[in-house]
């Protein structure tokens, strides 16, 4: 005996139109790594679970005029496994490839990660740094979002009643960029995020030219901290521009104490993460390999 | 190299010992045959799920089950009412003690709920999905009490009283108002006043831990059928089916003939698997509706209401001339007991300065009841939390007087003859030969990194004997059953084939071990306290040499000689010399096929209280590197050796020593758990509750020293708790010597490390 | 609520079944199918004792939906031995004792399986980070890692 009905959708219209019928019970199965846990623990008790991993559209990439548009649903394990996508924004890419085990890897999907709203989640901050747009399929047609704007607290999406996420698009790069995403977690995997720090930089001549910097688990969402991508912008990432962008980014926390970190603590590795984080967006500019935390 | 033995005593010395055949469940175990707990069902079964109180302190004024008895498809509801109350009697559980009058009440809450999680009522429903419907239906009226987590706040006056009727036993003058300290104990060894007098150098320091859990795989599951004349059938995942079938005889006011436990393949215990939780309450259930009733527990009910093992708090002092020899030492240590009495602070204390030959010694000890779920053992139960303390303060007392440490410890190091403080004097032990083979080792004699630490740290356990019976049977060709009566948890069905295969001269594939359920085989006490290879082994090694005796008597028939004048050898039995006749040797086979015309069947069979079990020490070494900035800990390089008898199945030895290691290395860094003001445990699963996963570990070297216990026929000491002791003490100070900063406070975790690395910073700047 | 009927195939059989909107694969496998190879440590993904793969990709069962399974190819533990003959992870991993109780073996042996076939000359750093979702209690994973290494050795040497 269940309550719950399940529906696999073949378009996005048609995902749409279940979406809407639910009206507001209806919750959206991509790789289902939080939505299963959250049935299980009752934390989420839908009506009408749509599966939208039937939706071409949803669960590809395709790259046109130099920018990525990512299918929500489409599984972390085969992000990593597109090399032009890598080679291009490989802090997304290893910010997406850190959401959980190799199993979960399997399943989850950047769209999910980004919808189940967690300021902890790895994805987002990659994103942010990024300049990310969230493309939004509703009643009322397409919208795009910046994907900083997308949450609006924990748990909390600007979706409205029947609409989804069908992709995330990443703009072009300029010559000379790159990003990196760097975590605290505790152990070396299967953790939470203490603190996540995205970092996209383009660099002219050893010197910063543009910089966007996203943070994650330090707040209510993922935050775009500006004041220390200005901090980045202009210099050659010496010690000083790199203390004040950190500075910035311990400023910009609002965290709270919990049972995975301390405020004091998830303050100061705000900072030290930034540091990190561009100095690997550097290094990746100059052509200097770095794999990212997980080897595989 | 990464595994090493140190066997002078054993090399050549026997023919199936020492070697690594396959295990004989290993083909059932990478298949997915093997059926654990969980894996069990009968036709027509019952769901049963457990309903546990949302408060950490309550007083339970009333439980209203009819709205759930209502429900469609729920067939019976339980609570206290429906058990016995118990006398205030303490029954032994592997290394732990009960209480029935408690047991009674953990589990299945009868005055008061005393922590989250506590079972205050049960269903059995025909679905999964019934059940949880009817748990929402049942209505508890709680009024809720002040509570109290932390062991040092549960001691102090005005704290809430768990239970009325408790006063300290042990404490001086005698208690006369209840109290949350359950116990005193005192272990006195010479004047350790006199001792510290004398001292050149006293080091003293305070230290805490918090409660851990086993971190079994393998949730508790249960299986029970009753039937209409009483008959009870149970199939368990535990670490002692006897255990079940004795505790729940007595919760249930029946036989233990009655009861008929049949052990599953048991997905990990460490000790968390030695009581009742689920079982008692499929019984009950399936008594009301008979039907069979299966009942499992979620992870978080695993987490909330079984185990863990404590936290506590230790004092130690150490006072040691200037040459290190150590003059006096001082162990106070208050131990979680979770809701009832009886924590490990026992052997916490006893096995607190075991290791070392020190005159004067004074150990006390405080059980604490406070608002945790009740403790269960944990490997080596109680010793890593007082060795934590005392092997820091060893390595701090080493940098004081700035001594390598292993030749501080060899200095101090028990050896037989030296009486521990608890009043036992060593026989043959292995603590110098071990700490030699870590002195000795490649590992400790490499230079240590640039930036990096290396820790080192030692420990003891006890090992216990106990009750244990075992049956050997020869099949009609000539190849043998060995029946006993443990779970295997870790390979022991190896262990106890490799010994009989030796003693009886075959192959070790002529030998099949069977595990027994409680009617097929006597008693045999858990599986637990290092205690299977060593006791039941003993028995298996009995049994089979009753059988052998059995042979002989029937070549003798055969040879028509005195049963005397044969002799067993190489599975084979022959004359004892050329007086007694010139004979063909008869093999196992042989023999067999002939049973019949001399006398029958051909069996054998032990039943023995176990004693002599060889006490273990274990030396740690490990090297890890410290991240300034975060306090995230790299172990780069482990190793541990161990005094272990004689291995019998060296590969399970090791991994003994590699996963008790580990585990103590979680212990140190990672794991803990968390309560919120409420008193609600805020960690309850994997995720938050960190045990180490395998990136977060290098190889785990091994040293097997093969110091052979005297009183084993083959010379075998437990092996599987001394693994556990070491590891904390050692990450513990490989961390003070990367960092310079000692660490007193468990977990060793990001956020506490580095809070502690900036508040050295002015210090540690000073210092270079 | 009417019962999804869903048809697959489970090691390379074509197998048929009916299930509830929000039952999980793993309870599929375990309570409607009998195979109850795959287990359930905590039926949040963080164990890897219910690891099967779905079309190939290694996946946790109890985060799969069943009904997802619909036309899809999976693979249990059940389906790993050919015949009496085990693979020989199954085999080193007796052979070696990287087990101990044994709960977290099938897990294991499905995302090693899944590991050799995407990488077959993986570094010990590698094995460990694909293996971390694995939990393992009893072994300290030492044993485990080396009998993947010298699988992944031994294939390579019989693949030239």
């Amino acid at each position: 005996m269940s309550e719950v009905q399940y529906q696999s959708a073949k378009t996005v219209k048609e995902a749409v139109k279940m979406m809407q019928a639910a009206k507001g019970k209806g919750y959206i199965l991509a790789g289902g790594t939080d939505l299963l846990v959250q049935m299980k623990s009752g934390a989420r008790t839908p009506g009408v679970i749509v599966d939208v991993k039937k939706i071409p559209e949803m669960v590809t990439v395709t790259e046109k005029n130099g920018a990525f548009t990512i299918g929500a649903a489409t599984p972390a394990a085969v992000l990593g496994e597109n090399k032009k996508l890598r080679k291009a924004w490989p802090g997304v890419i290893e910010a997406c490839n850190l959401i959980g085990s190799t199993q979960v890897q399997g399943r989850a999907s950047a769209g999910g990660n980004l919808c189940n709203a967690s300021p902890a989640a790895d994805s987002v901050p990659a994103l942010v740094a990024a300049g990310c747009i969230v493309n939004v399929a509703g009643p009322n047609g397409k919208r795009a979002v910046p994907v900083e704007k997308f949450c609006i607290g924990p748990g909390k999406t600007s979706l409205k009643t029947g609409e989804i996420v069908v992709s995330l698009t990443l703009p072009k790069r300029p010559k000379g960029s790159s990003d990196a995403y760097l975590r605290l977690i505790p152990r070396t995997e299967m953790d939470i995020a203490v603190v996540g720090v995205g970092v996209s930089l383009t660099m002219k001549g050893g010197t910063v030219t543009d910089a966007r910097v996203g943070l994650g688990a330090v707040a209510p969402t993922v935050l775009l901290v500006e004041n220390a991508a200005k901090a980045l912008i202009g210099s050659k990432l010496d010690d000083a521009a790199l203390d004040a962008a950190a500075d910035a980014c311990s400023a910009a926390c609002r965290p709270i104490d919990d049972k995975r970190g301390t405020i004091k603590y998830r303050t100061k590795i705000a900072g030290v993460l930034l540091k990190r984080s561009a100095l690997i967006a550097r290094d990746r500019i100059n052509g200097v390999e770095h794999r990212g935390h997980r080897p595989v | 190299m990464s595994h090493q033995e140190h066997r002078p005593n054993t090399e050549g010395k026997y023919k199936w010992i020492g070697t690594r055949p396959d295990r004989p469940d290993g083909a059932d175990k990478v298949t997915g045959r093997a059926r654990f707990g969980a894996d069990f069902n009968l036709p027509g079964q019952l769901i049963g799920k457990v309903l546990r109180s949302p408060h950490a302190h309550a007083v339970i004024k009333s439980i209203d089950t009819s709205k759930a008895l209502a429900l469609s498809g729920v067939k019976a509801v339980i609570t206290a009412k429906d058990f016995p109350d118990q006398p205030n009697l303490i029954v032994p559980t592997g290394e732990m003690q009960v209480n029935m009058r408690d047991i009674t009440r953990n589990i299945m809450a009868r005055e008061k709920a005393l922590y989250e999680g506590h079972p205050v009522a049960a269903v059995a429903a025909v679905s999964e999905a019934v059940a949880k419907q009817a748990l929402a239906l049942i209505k508890v009226d709680y009024k809720v009490l002040p509570h109290v987590i932390d062991v040092a706040e549960a001691m102090k006056p005005g704290a809430p009283i768990l239970h009325d009727h408790l006063l300290t036993e042990g404490a001086s003058p005698p208690a006369t108002k209840p109290s949350n300290i359950a116990k005193r104990i005192e272990f006195k060894k010479g004047d350790a006043k006199a001792g510290f007098a004398q001292a050149e150098v006293v080091i003293e320091k305070d230290y805490t831990t918090q409660a851990v859990h086993q971190g079994y795989i393998e949730p508790h599951a249960t299986l029970a059928s009753a039937a209409e004349d009483g008959q009870i059938q149970v199939w368990s995942t535990t670490q002692g089916h006897f255990q079940v079938r004795g505790f729940c005889a007595r919760l249930l006011g029946v036989d233990t003939s009655q009861i008929r436990v049949t052990p599953t393949e048991i997905g990990g215990g460490f000790g968390g698997k030695t009581v009742v939780y689920l079982e008692p309450l499929a019984m009950r259930l399936s008594q009301k509706t008979g039907k069979p009733v299966k009942m499992t527990m979620a992870r978080e009910d695993v987490f909330r209401a079984s185990g863990p093992a404590p936290g506590g708090n230790v004092k130690v002092k150490i006072g040691a001339m200037k040459d290190g020899r150590i003059v006096a030492a001082e162990c106070i240590v208050e131990m979680q007991a979770g809701a009832f009495p009886g924590s490990p602070v026992g052997p916490a204390c006893m096995c607190s300065f075991a290791c070392y030959d020190i005159e004067n010694v004074y150990i006390e000890g405080f059980d604490v009841v406070s608002n945790r779920p009740k403790v269960a053992a944990y490997r080596a139960p109680g010793a890593p939390i007082s060795a934590w303390a005392v092997e820091s303060t060893m390595d701090i007392l080493a940098q004081r007087l700035d001594m390598d440490p292993i030749d501080l410890r060899l200095k101090n190091a028990a050896k037989a003859g030296t009486k521990t403080a608890y009043g036992v004097t060593f026989n043959t032990i292995g603590m110098v030969e071990t700490l030699q083979a870590v002195k000795d080792s490649e590992h400790y004699k490499s230079p240590v990194k640039p930036g990096w630490g290396r820790g080192v740290a030692a420990g003891f356990w006890f090992n216990i004997g106990a009750d244990s019976s075992a049956a050997s049977h020869v099949g009609e060709d000539g190849s043998v059953t060995v029946i006993s009566g443990n779970p295997d948890i870790g390979g022991s069905r190896a262990s106890l084939a490799l010994m009989a295969a030796e003693e009886l001269g075959v192959d070790y594939n002529k030998v099949r071990p069977i595990i027994a359920d409680t009617a097929s085989i006597g008693f045999n006490f858990v599986t637990g306290g290092s205690r299977v290879t060593f006791a039941t082994g003993l028995a298996v090694v009995n049994s089979v040499r009753d059988m052998i005796r059995e042979l002989k008597v029937r070549a003798a028939k055969i040879w028509k000689i005195d049963p005397e004048a044969v002799i067993w050898e190489n599975g084979m039995a022959k004359p004892a010399g050329n007086q007694v006749g010139t004979f063909e040797p008869l093999s196992l086979a042989d023999l067999a096929a002939q049973a019949g015309r001399t006398g029958g069947p051909i069996n054998g069979h032990a039943q023995l209280n176990v004693t002599g079990a060889g006490p273990g020490f274990g030396v740690h070494c490990v090297d890890l590197k410290v991240d300034d900035d975060t306090g995230c800990v790299t172990v780069g390089r482990y190793t541990a050796a161990q005094d272990v008898g004689t291995a019998i199945h060296p590969s399970y030895v090791e991994g003994q020593l590699q996963g008790g290691a580990v585990q103590g290395v979680g212990w140190a860094l990672n794991e803990e758990y968390i309560y919120n003001a409420q008193g609600k445990l805020e960690n309850p699963g994997f995720l938050d509750y960190r045990m180490p996963v395998a990136s977060d570990l290098p190889k785990i070297e091994t040293i097997l020293v093969e110091v052979p216990n005297p009183q084993h026929p083959y010379g075998v000491r437990g092996v599987g708790e001394v693994p556990i002791v070491p590891p904390i003490a050692a990450v513990g100070n490989a961390i003070a010597r990367a960092t310079g900063v000692r660490m007193v406070d468990l977990p060793m975790s990001p956020p506490r490390l580095s809070a502690a690395l900036d508040a050295a910073r002015p210090r540690r700047m000073a210092a270079e | 609520m009417a019962k999804i009927h869903v048809n697959t195939t489970i090691n390379g059989a074509p197998t048929e079944f009916l299930c509830d909107a929000n039952q999980t694969l793993l309870d599929v496998l375990r309570d409607n199918l009998g195979l109850t190879g795959s287990k359930e440590g905590c039926g949040s993904g963080d164990c890897g004792a219910c690891s099967v793969t779905v079309n190939g990709r290694l996946v946790c069962s109890c985060l799969v939906l069943a009904p997802e399974a619909q036309g899809m190819k999976i693979e249990t533990i059940e389906g790993m031995a050919q015949g009496d003959k085990l693979h020989p992870l199954q085999k080193k991993f007796v052979e070696m004792a990287a087990l101990q109780c044994g709960i977290c073996t099938p897990g294991f042996l499905i995302a090693s399986k899944a590991l050799l076939e995407k990488y077959p000359n993986p570094t010990e750093d590698e094995v460990r980070y694909w293996l971390a979702g694995n939990l393992c209690r009893c072994t300290g994973y030492d044993k485990i890692v080396t009998a993947v290494l010298d699988v992944a050795a031994d294939m390579r040497g019989s693949a030239r």
